[in-house]
């Protein structure tokens, strides 16, 4: 009746568990009374909850869930908005000045960020956006334009140029044409471009933990990896803030699988 | 009357010419003439001026200073922090962790990659969970599973030594060893990344049109062989694309590192980001850190590059 063989299936279950284990591991320590002195590998059978409650609490979680939200939406929208506007002269207008412009906009997808850390540092405190969340939302939009502007550019110019004429001839202007025409069309790339870009801004720690160090701006990360060097002997605790921490983004890949590995693999084809 | 046709081609053909201006077509000339709409990307422009453009040169400025990282006065020192750099037994070895970081898990990561893509690619029941669970790891921060790792790595009750303890009477201490260490966060980071190259080699697999593989099973191929002659060079594309994300993610390493060693012990498990954070914030070496960061910004520049040359290069020889 199945054609398809057993091992097959097998091997695929041994990978899943292989790659489930870190997490049962998260679950077992993060569920346990710190009384509870069994190994890692055993469930505890009893439910304890104190942990999540103590970490929820010590590490102000609640404050950092909503710093990290603003961020990532803030960025997000600002990234969407900047990153479309800009990449459609560059799409369409193929001058020698715009190739170079994509050209530098694109190969600072390489250039590591933190390489300029120490003067960037210096760039925040002068204009005042230390402990700021404008600020981080700024760097985080500016460190994602270029795969933004890659991916909008490469998208733009596979739409057929004859649909921007007809509606130029029938007197559109380029700001209607934009938002009317273009900006509707765009929706399945600026799926990609939020996903790609916000799953990088919502889990950032090496930026935040430089720009965002009082407490009222700390992000989960930074809230998570204060947690955790204040709290070492308490691995319960540990593990519940770091369980709470992944809750949100897993939630939302379970739910959007789909969108998350299209965006991935489309990129991935074309570029 | 002149002739039209007797003016030089260039006047005939001027766009001004082409069309008789009223004011309001004047207006609608102007809104789309692609010099105004380069102003679009100015917007962008601004932002990597101020935030990429501008501490880059001041950068290379802090570079030659002995420049604490908070007083408004510093010297100016010439080459000594370079000097400095280069004869660092500490910054030898954090470029050594950096290349096994970066080139050490990209190649494991695209090998278990690899492997997985070819498997997901069968005909399979378990296909989307597999797929689902071996890349749900890549959209959670690597801070929290530096973590999650840290529970597996711990000297005290870590999931591993409760293993080891059943066989030996020594636990051992894998984060605390400085010739694992490195090894340990290379490993936990491809665990991490490998189902961003299954997906990407997986969707390159997938735009192998079946016909190719029908015509060469009539031509007598293996599995070997046409392994070896139509997937290898038609995923050619797909892994260039899944090297170079890799090969730059495992180059700029940072959270893993900070979650599960903090470069310890001494800097024996430091990448280069890492040894420049506790430079200047650990020890206000803000002059010298720069020094590391303009070394950082060339090393992975020019590798990301290089890989990235070599591969396309690689990819028409093979097409």
């Amino acid at each position: 009746m199945n054609k398809r063989p057993w091992w097959r299936e097998a091997l695929a279950l041994l990978i899943c568990v292989l790659h489930v284990l870190p997490f049962y591991v998260l679950m077992t320590t993060s569920f346990k009374a710190p009384s509870d002195l069994s190994s890692k590998w055993v469930m505890p059978g009893y439910l304890y909850l104190d942990n999540f409650a103590n970490a929820w609490r010590e590490a102000e979680l609640a404050n950092s869930f909503l710093n990290n939200v603003i961020v990532t939406a803030g960025a997000g929208l600002l990234l969407v908005a900047v990153g479309s506007i800009a990449s459609y002269p560059l799409a369409r207008y193929r001058t020698r000045l715009n190739r170079a412009v994509y050209g530098i906009f694109v190969s600072a997808m390489i250039v590591p960020p933190l390489s300029i850390l120490v003067p960037l540092y210096r760039v925040m405190v002068d204009i005042g956006a230390m402990n700021r969340l404008w600020g981080i939302i700024l760097l985080h939009v500016t460190f994602a334009l270029p795969i933004t502007i890659f991916l909008y550019t490469g998208f733009i110019r596979s739409i057929p140029m004859e649909l921007e004429e007809a509606a130029l001839i029938d007197g559109a202007g380029r700001f209607k044409l934009f938002y009317l025409i273009l900006m509707p069309l765009l929706k399945p790339i600026t799926a990609t471009v939020i996903i790609v870009t916000c799953v990088n801004i919502w889990n950032d720690y090496q930026f935040s933990v430089f720009f965002l160090q009082r407490k009222e701006v700390h992000t989960i990360t930074i809230a998570l990896s204060g947690f955790f060097s204040q709290y070492n002997n308490y691995i319960g605790w540990v593990a519940a803030g770091s369980f709470l921490g992944a809750i949100p983004i897993t939630a939302v890949y379970l739910l959007l699988q789909r969108y998350f590995i299209q965006g991935l693999s489309s990129g991935a084809v074309k570029g | 009357m002149s002739n039209d046709n007797e003016k030089p081609l260039a006047a005939r053909t001027a766009p001004g010419n082409r069309l008789r201006m009223t004011p309001g077509n004047r207006w609608h000339k102007a809104l789309s003439s692609p010099a105004w709409l380069n102003l679009l990307y100015v917007p962008a422009l601004l932002l990597f001026a101020v935030f990429i453009l501008y501490p880059f040169i001041r950068g290379i400025r802090y570079s030659f200073t002995n420049w604490d990282g908070y007083s408004q006065t510093f010297k100016w020192i010439g080459m000594q922090n370079y000097q400095r750099m280069f004869t660092d037994p500490d910054v030898a070895r954090v470029i050594k962790n950096t290349f096994i970081y970066g080139l050490g898990s990209a190649a494991l990561q695209n090998v278990i990659g690899l492997g997985y893509a070819l498997f997901l690619n069968m005909n399979l029941r378990l296909k989307a969970l597999t797929r689902t669970i071996v890349y749900l790891p890549a959209i959670i921060s690597p801070l929290i599973m530096g973590y999650i790792w840290y529970f597996f790595f711990q000297y005290n009750g870590g999931a591993i030594n409760d293993i080891v303890l059943l066989f030996s009477d020594e636990p051992t201490n894998l984060l605390g060893n400085p010739r694992a260490n490195v090894w340990v966060i290379t490993l936990v980071n491809t665990y991490q990344f490998c189902g961003v190259a299954m997906v990407i080699l997986l969707a390159g697999l997938q735009v192998i049109p079946k016909e190719y593989h029908e015509a060469a099973t009539i031509d007598g191929a293996g599995t070997l062989a046409r392994f070896r002659h139509v997937t290898w060079p038609l995923l050619a594309p797909a892994f260039t694309v899944s090297v170079v994300l890799n090969v730059i993610g495992g180059l700029k390493l940072f959270d893993v590192i900070a979650a599960l060693t903090n470069s310890g012990p001494g800097y024996s498990s430091a990448s280069l980001s890492t040894l420049m954070y506790l430079l200047y914030f650990g020890r206000q070496d803000a002059g010298y850190a720069a020094t590391i960061g303009n070394l950082m910004f060339v090393i992975i520049s020019v590798v990301s590059f290089a890989i990235l040359f070599f591969l396309k290069r690689r990819e028409e020889s093979l097409t």
